[in-house]
């Protein structure tokens, strides 16, 4: 457990290093207010709850993450610095599973700073602020959904701006899954059990679910073990292409 | 002198490339093991398989005891890795890429200060201690890598080119690192430079298209230049057919060859036979010939002579 701790922070310290959380941070607020204050007709609804605001991540992470997840092992493998880090007594799952907590925790810190919305909200009216916390959770959630697909892509090759095609293209298709024009595409002509094994890949259907204020532990193991999934595959991989 | 290293048959494959191709030793503690081949000989690959970056084909390594592959753990914790290249995290600092090594292997607290500020002196980094890894030079990048490799006083210690991209004044204090700490630990490091393995090396070994060549003393390995224990002498031109012949006449005497002369000298090359001693005669000789010499001494043998004959591509036979 240690040494994912000095992992994590060692990547963590690496984001406020460099401009990326600067960047990340401010795109993300922006773009975050931007979303829910004109798109979403925030005001205009008139109700105390922050619907249009959560509404908008999966779009916001389906660009944003692939960006932050790109560099996690193209960068590695590019300078070489995975030769040192994987001779180091430490095991594979230890690696992929503290850079993807450090990616996790910097997203979490981002969504974090999203707080003068809430406090917005109840400025307003008396929003329904268990759905609320619930839809943080669910957002934070699919964020490591998003991070553990990018992180996979970022094994599967030296060039980042590849890594952040890749993530985004396959991202888009858990996200898109659950959309109701996508799904009509399939239903009349597929069987139910493949239309509901369509939707249920979608990170939106769960997302949704879960920022109705209902945890549904169902939700949640979709997340983790999506999450456990690619990052499995992120180590397989790794331990394939990391000669190359 | 303990086993530290124990490599039985490594094999690495690419695709349809043999990289390594059944390379097996064993190195003691106290020895120094000069990994020597041209470019491409695979040299970097075994490292790599010893210390359990790349996964072999075929065979093992085996570091105090434990199996590279079964104990990968256990194995890595005695090993310092510099690797091809001297790779850090470009956004980092010296000292804080030497706490995040410490820490990885276990050190923490007063501890892993000392070791980090001991290991900085001792390759000279305290300048640059603080500045970002991606603005140091090439030469304070390697001294940091040896730094990180160094850093847990390991028992064994791979090296790859730990000199490359030093100025000689670095060249040194690495080379007389590298002997301080030898007594202790098992250390085997690439090198293309063959002073170096005499300077360092208490063993080398020569590795072509994967395989081991040869494997001796730096020595053995001046012994089999086919100018080991040749004289060189080196006199005032005069009838130089006479010369010749006045010095095959000597006792023990193979060879001579005329190795060229420039207006005022002439330069003789003689070839002993096998276990004979000869420089005595010679310069007996040279002063009952009354020959003014300018130079007379033995030749210990080329390594890069040796080096290319045993690796360089066969010259077609015509
Ligand atoms: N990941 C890889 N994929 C394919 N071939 C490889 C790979 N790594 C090394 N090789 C090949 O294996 C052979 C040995 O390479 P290696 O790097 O071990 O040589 P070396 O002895 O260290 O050479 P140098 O002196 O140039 O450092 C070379 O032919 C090289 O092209
Ligand atoms: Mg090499």
């Amino acid at each position: 457990m240690g040494r994912i701790k000095v992992i994590l922070k060692r990547e963590l310290a690496g984001y406020f290093a460099t401009p990326i959380a600067a960047v990340f941070i401010v795109i993300f607020l922006l773009l975050s207010g931007a979303f829910t204050f004109y798109l979403g007709n925030f005001f205009v609804r008139g109700q105390a709850d922050l619907i249009p605001f959560f509404d908008f991540h999966p779009w916001l992470y389906l660009v944003l993450i692939p960006a932050l997840a790109m560099r996690l092992w193209a960068e590695e493998r590019k300078e070489g610095t995975i030769e040192m880090l994987l001779t180091l007594p430490v095991t594979m799952w230890e690696v992929v599973v503290g850079k993807f907590l450090a990616a996790w925790v910097f997203t979490g810190i981002a969504l974090a700073l999203t707080f003068p919305m809430w406090i917005t909200v109840n400025m307003l009216g008396n929003p329904d602020n268990g759905v609320i916390v619930a839809s943080y959770l669910g957002s934070l959630l699919m964020a490591g959904g998003f991070l553990a697909i990018g992180s996979c892509m970022s094994a599967l090759t030296k060039n980042q701006v590849i890594a952040f095609i890749l993530s985004v293209v396959v991202g888009l298709a858990f996200v898109l899954s659950g959309f109701p024009m996508i799904l009509n595409l399939f239903s009349g002509w597929t069987p139910h059990f493949i239309l509901n094994a369509v939707s249920s890949f979608s990170f939106l259907t769960h997302f949704h679910s879960i920022s109705k204020g209902v945890l549904d532990l169902r939700d949640i193991f979709f997340f983790v073990s999506l999450i456990a999934f690619w990052l499995f595959a992120t180590a397989t991989i790794i331990d394939m292409k990391k000669a190359e | 002198m303990g086993t530290m290293v124990d490599i039985t048959g490594l094999r690495k494959e690419f695709g349809s490339i043999v990289a390594v191709d059944g390379v097996s030793f064993t190195v003691g503690q106290g020895e120094v093991l000069g990994f020597l081949g041209p470019n491409g000989a695979g040299k970097s690959t075994t490292m790599k398989m010893i210390t359990g970056f790349l996964t072999p084909t075929g065979g093992t390594a085996k570091i105090c005891g434990y199996d590279i592959l079964e104990q990968p753990l256990e194995a890595k914790k005695r090993i310092g890795y510099l690797p091809e290249g001297a790779p850090a995290y470009q956004d980092m600092t010296p000292s804080a890429f030497l706490t995040f090594i410490g820490e990885m292997r276990g050190l923490s607290g007063e501890d892993l200060r000392k070791r980090v500020s001991g290991t900085v002196e001792k390759v000279n980094l305290q300048s640059v201690l603080e500045q970002p890894i991606e603005t140091l030079s090439k030469g304070f990048k390697r001294r940091l890598g040896l730094a990180q490799a160094i850093l847990h006083d390991p028992e064994v210690l791979i090296l790859d080119e730990p000199t490359d991209g030093l100025d000689p004044n670095q060249k040194h204090e690495v080379r007389t690192l590298i002997r301080t700490m030898a007594p202790e630990k098992a250390i085997i490091l690439s090198t293309h430079i063959l002073e170096e393995v005499q300077a360092v090396c208490t063993r080398a070994m020569i590795i072509a298209k994967g395989k081991v060549v040869t494997d001796g003393t730096p020595a053995d390995l001046e012994g089999q230049s086919p100018t080991h224990n040749t004289i060189v002498l080196t006199v005032r031109s005069g009838d130089v057919y006479a010369m010749q012949a006045q010095l095959a006449k000597i006792d023990g005497v193979k060879k001579v060859e005329e190795m060229g002369q420039d207006g005022e000298f002439t330069q003789f090359r003689i070839f002993p036979d096998p276990g004979r001693w000869i420089i005595a005669d010679v310069g007996q000789c040279a002063r009952e010939q009354q020959w003014e010499v300018a130079e007379l001494q033995v030749e210990r043998g080329q390594l890069d002579e040796v080096f290319r004959n045993l690796t360089a591509p066969k010259q077609a036979l015509t």
